[in-house]
């Protein structure tokens, strides 16, 4: 998978985001096992200490639950994945817009691109 | 917790009148990849041979766990030179069995494992290697010893992308739990996302030390544009064209 990071930004930030973007899009799903935090950095070609502590973050925020057998999993409660899944879906919304408003497109003409892309006659 | 790994104390080495390193003064704990960074001839090269004992300091102090180089030191620290050392009229199987006698830490499983997963075998001549396989080879038998301090001076010289990322992950993957890696190299862009911190060397002394990430936060920016900026010289007119 390709993690492209971005040098001129912290990297342990841009770690967590697309941890969450893959718990999210259920890339690793409810219970599912997260790899070692060597093969995760050796993936993404970063030093382990800095995947060690977004994995940390991703714990803190409720995602990812150590449990002592099973190592380190995403956590099962639905409803958690589903919140943060929301908040991304909101973001890209909210990115998508200020795109549209920027090409200069009005409210309904929005609405009608969306509702032909979506191949509806009612939205 | 931080455990102190090693310790430079006011460290001076000089060839002829001129000083390779002055007054270092750096202390490097247990778990850190570093990057020891500079130019050509400012002084890292320098400093991996002193804390691996290749040469003396003419004043100051270095310990690894507590001991001055020597062979305690030795037996927990790997250390990768800026040169081909193999003598490369052996065959890989000899390479093994010469690592492995002379250090009780290597495990030579690993190294096979390595060595197959490029498909090179026990029966292959060293001579006979393309120039990055020879670099690979080096950098397997380096990390496939289970040491306290990795010594890897300019590990990526001159190798393809593809080579470059090979001995990245081997790095990453390799190094033992709470070992230390430093990391000399002046191709930064190419090591930056691994390493915990960067430490600068700028003629022979530390001139910045820190965190990475802390870099890229503040600055905006990568390691890779502070160093050149750092380390910018003014290119001097042409004479010429006077």
């Amino acid at each position: 998978m390709d993690w492209k990071l971005d040098e001129s930004l912290p990297i342990r930030s841009q770690l967590t985001e697309r941890l969450i973007s893959l718990i999210a899009s259920s890339r690793y799903g409810p219970g599912d096992r997260i790899p070692s935090v060597r093969d995760l950095a050796s993936d993404a070609g970063v030093n382990p200490n800095t995947m060690q502590r977004a994995l940390c973050e991703l714990e803190d925020m409720g995602l990812v639950v150590t449990n002592r057998t099973a190592g380190r999993c995403v956590t099962e409660d639905i409803n958690i994945i589903d919140s943060f899944r929301r908040k991304r879906a909101r973001e890209q919304t909210e990115e998508f817009l200020k795109k549209m408003s920027a090409l200069g497109l009005e409210r309904n003409e929005i609405k009608s691109l969306l509702k032909e892309a979506l191949g509806e006659d009612e939205l | 917790m931080s455990t102190e790994l090693l310790r430079l104390k006011g460290i001076s080495k000089r060839f002829g009148n001129k000083y390779a390193l002055k007054d270092i003064d750096l202390e490097i704990e247990e778990g850190r990849i570093v990057g020891l960074l500079g130019p050509n001839g400012s002084g890292k090269t320098t400093m991996m041979k002193l804390i691996n004992g290749l040469l003396s300091p003419d004043s100051g102090e270095i310990t690894v766990r507590g001991e001055h180089p020597g062979p305690y030191t030795k037996s927990v620290v790997s250390y990768l030179p800026d040169r081909a050392y193999i003598a490369d009229w052996m065959k890989v199987k000899d390479l093994l069995r010469m690592f492995s006698d002379f250090y009780r830490d290597f495990n030579t499983e690993k190294a096979l494992n390595m060595l197959s997963s490029l498909g090179i075998s026990e029966n292959e001549r060293i001579k006979n290697m393309s120039k990055g396989n020879k670099e690979k080879v080096q950098l397997i038998m380096v990390m496939s010893r289970e040491a306290s301090l990795y010594l890897l001076d300019e590990p990526i010289g001159g190798v393809d992308p593809a080579a470059r990322d090979f001995i990245l992950k081997t790095i990453i993957t390799n190094y033992s739990e709470n070992a230390t890696v430093i990391i000399s190299t002046h191709l930064i862009s190419d090591v930056e996302k691994i390493l915990d911190e960067a430490i600068f060397l700028k003629e022979g002394k530390i001139v910045r030390r820190e965190n990475v990430d802390d870099i890229r936060d503040r600055e905006g920016r990568s390691v890779d544009q502070l160093f050149r900026e750092e380390f910018s010289v003014s290119v001097p007119a042409d004479k010429e064209a006077l």
